[in-house]
């Protein structure tokens, strides 16, 4: 069972040749003087699905947020090869942030809250409603599209929110802790949506958590993280093979390939 | 699309979402109105009869003259009598009461849009707005009147100042209290300044503004009667404050309840109106205007 997972050392360039996103030598100080993230390199390559996995105050999401544009890094670059850049030099980062909280308009419904972007970016108003329309009933929300926020549970507010994450099409979608707060049964059914969605969708996921058994099952590839100052451990390839479902979690490869993330983290948190 | 969700609709997915739909149950009405608001009506209606009803055996028991305290039966036929004169007075009130309140809701909003967009422009204004808010109104006011010269634009400037800093601190709190991770969303689709204004921060603003143009609305017509009070007697065309002042010299003290009857009255529906409207916009989104099975 060993041959279902291989560990690499991290400075090899996983993620192929051309990397959507190229994260080399980056450091984050903040203003406190804690350093958050500590000569951080990463590529990240079109289609893979990416978690970012580590104990809290690893820096995980202050890397997403970086890789976002939310916040500079205080050393090193980040780089999209693949697009190019606007008037005032900034890439053109073609991605969709999804929250540890829903983070939708409380006034606007759920149709509306997955417009946003599209308005924002000027698409006209029936063309924007109708790709709202069809992302939300993609995530399993049609029929909701006029409830608002405060009238939709946990689970089908996070739904919103990725529909409206993945609405402009973007080549990456960055999830931070996106199903933290929910209870174990929706985290399972949001896990295999989001499975489905990215298989379907093809694009690249970047995905933060602090779930061993989350990250194993998602993933293809596993970036475990240490605290203090936050940086990379381990980068690791789950070899299992896609759809993964209900099976895959009950099977002893995915108990043995959680243990053996386990042991990273545990590495992580120790050293 | 497929079907509307209904009372009995099962969400597709979430095998958790008990707490998602009946938000708006429906409740017995009687009337037209639900049974439950029949109390918040009728228990202070009961208590006002009765103190009335005291207010007036008291009066008579004592033999107590009109010109030292009317009952409420000589009160209300002074209002009908009367009604002319005080119906008059009671509008031009109402019209500087209703124009200050626009004034205030105009450049309230407006500075407090202005101040979230420079800090320097709130830093160098804000301290004037509040000198201007925590000096008595009773104390400016003849200045005003004489610096104004018209009596009509200095009670309405009174008025507005009175009127408008609750909306001004209000909307600023409001416009600062917009979830930041959606103020981060909205930086990373780029949206403009005026977008993330129209989209993001007027309508997290709006609950804040909404109470803010609660209290404003009350404060407007303090604003007016106390200005009026101040002006003395003015032209041919005078507000209710004025016709209290001019019954007391005549000592015709039951149109001075009367005309204060009137100015109460006035104050209830502008706070009804501004609670109405209030209740339209938020009731479908808003934490304050949900109704809670617990």
């Amino acid at each position: 069972m060993d041959t279902a997972y291989l560990s690499r050392p991290h400075e090899e360039q996983a993620g192929g040749a051309n990397p959507l996103v190229s994260v080399r030598n980056v450091s984050k100080r903040f203003g406190n003087g804690t350093l958050a993230v500590h000569d951080v390199n990463l590529n990240l390559g079109a289609g893979e699905f990416i978690s970012l996995l580590g104990p809290s105050g690893c820096g995980k999401s202050t890397l997403l947020r970086m890789i976002a544009g939310l916040g500079s890094p205080s050393s090193g670059t980040i780089e999209w090869p693949t697009t190019g850049r606007d008037a005032t030099g900034e890439p053109q980062r073609d991605l969709g942030f999804v929250f540890q909280d829903p983070t939708l308009m409380p006034w606007a419904t759920a149709l509306a809250n997955v417009m946003m972007p599209l308005t924002l970016k000027g698409v006209r108003k029936s063309e924007a409603r109708d790709r709202a329309a069809a992302m939300l009933a993609l995530v399993g929300l049609a029929g909701f599209e006029k409830s608002y926020p405060r009238e939709l549970s946990g689970g089908m507010k996070m739904r919103v929110s990725i529909a409206r994450g993945l609405v402009l099409r973007p080549k990456i979608l960055l999830m931070d802790e996106p199903f933290a707060a929910l209870d174990e049964i929706t985290r399972h059914r949001l896990n295999d949506d989001l499975i489905e969605l990215w298989w379907k969708e093809k694009f690249t996921a970047v995905f933060v958590t602090h779930s061993v058994f989350e990250s194993v099952y998602l993933s293809k590839r596993i970036v475990v993280m240490a605290a203090r100052p936050g940086r990379v451990m381990a980068d690791l390839d789950v070899d299992a093979p896609y759809p993964r479902d209900e099976l895959f979690r009950t099977s002893p490869e995915y108990a043995h390939l959680c243990r053996v993330v386990s042991g990273k983290l545990k590495e992580a948190i120790g050293s | 699309m497929s079907a509307p969700p209904s009372e009995t609709y099962a969400p597709p997915h979430d095998g958790t979402d008990a707490e998602a739909l009946p938000i708006f149950a429906t409740e017995p009405r009687i009337l037209g109105l639900p049974a439950g608001a029949w109390p918040r009506i009728l228990a202070p209606l009961a208590i006002g009869v009765l103190a009335l009803a005291l207010w007036e055996f008291a009066v008579r028991w004592n033999g107590i003259p009109a010109y030292v305290l009317p009952g409420p039966l000589l009160v209300g036929e002074t209002l009908v009598a009367d009604w002319g004169t005080l119906s008059g007075s009671l509008w031009i009130t109402l019209k500087i009461t209703f124009m200050a309140l626009a004034a205030a809701v105009i450049v309230g909003v407006t500075l407090a849009v202005l101040f979230t967009q420079s800090k320097w422009l709130e830093m160098s204004l804000l301290p004037y707005a509040v000198i201007l808010q925590v000096t008595p109104i009773v104390a400016i006011a003849p200045l005003i009147i004489i610096w104004a010269g018209d009596i009509d634009l200095s009670l309405l400037i009174c008025a507005w100042i009175v009127a408008f800093f609750p909306i001004l601190s209000n909307t600023i709190l409001g416009l600062n209290s917009a979830d930041h991770n959606l103020v981060n969303l909205f930086q990373l689709y780029g949206a403009t300044r005026w977008q993330t204004m129209r989209y993001l921060k007027l309508p997290a603003a709006l609950p804040y503004f909404l109470a803010g143009l609660k209290v404003s609305g009350g404060l407007a017509l303090i604003g007016a009667v106390v200005a009026e009070f101040v002006a003395g007697t003015g032209g041919s065309a005078s507000g209710l404050a004025y016709r209290i002042l001019e019954s007391g010299y005549q000592l015709k003290i039951p149109r001075v309840f009367a005309a204060l009857l009137m100015i109460s009255l006035s104050g209830v529906a502008i706070f009804l109106v501004t609670s109405w409207i209030s209740h339209l916009l938020l009731r479908r989104w808003h934490e304050s205007a949900l109704k809670r099975e617990n």
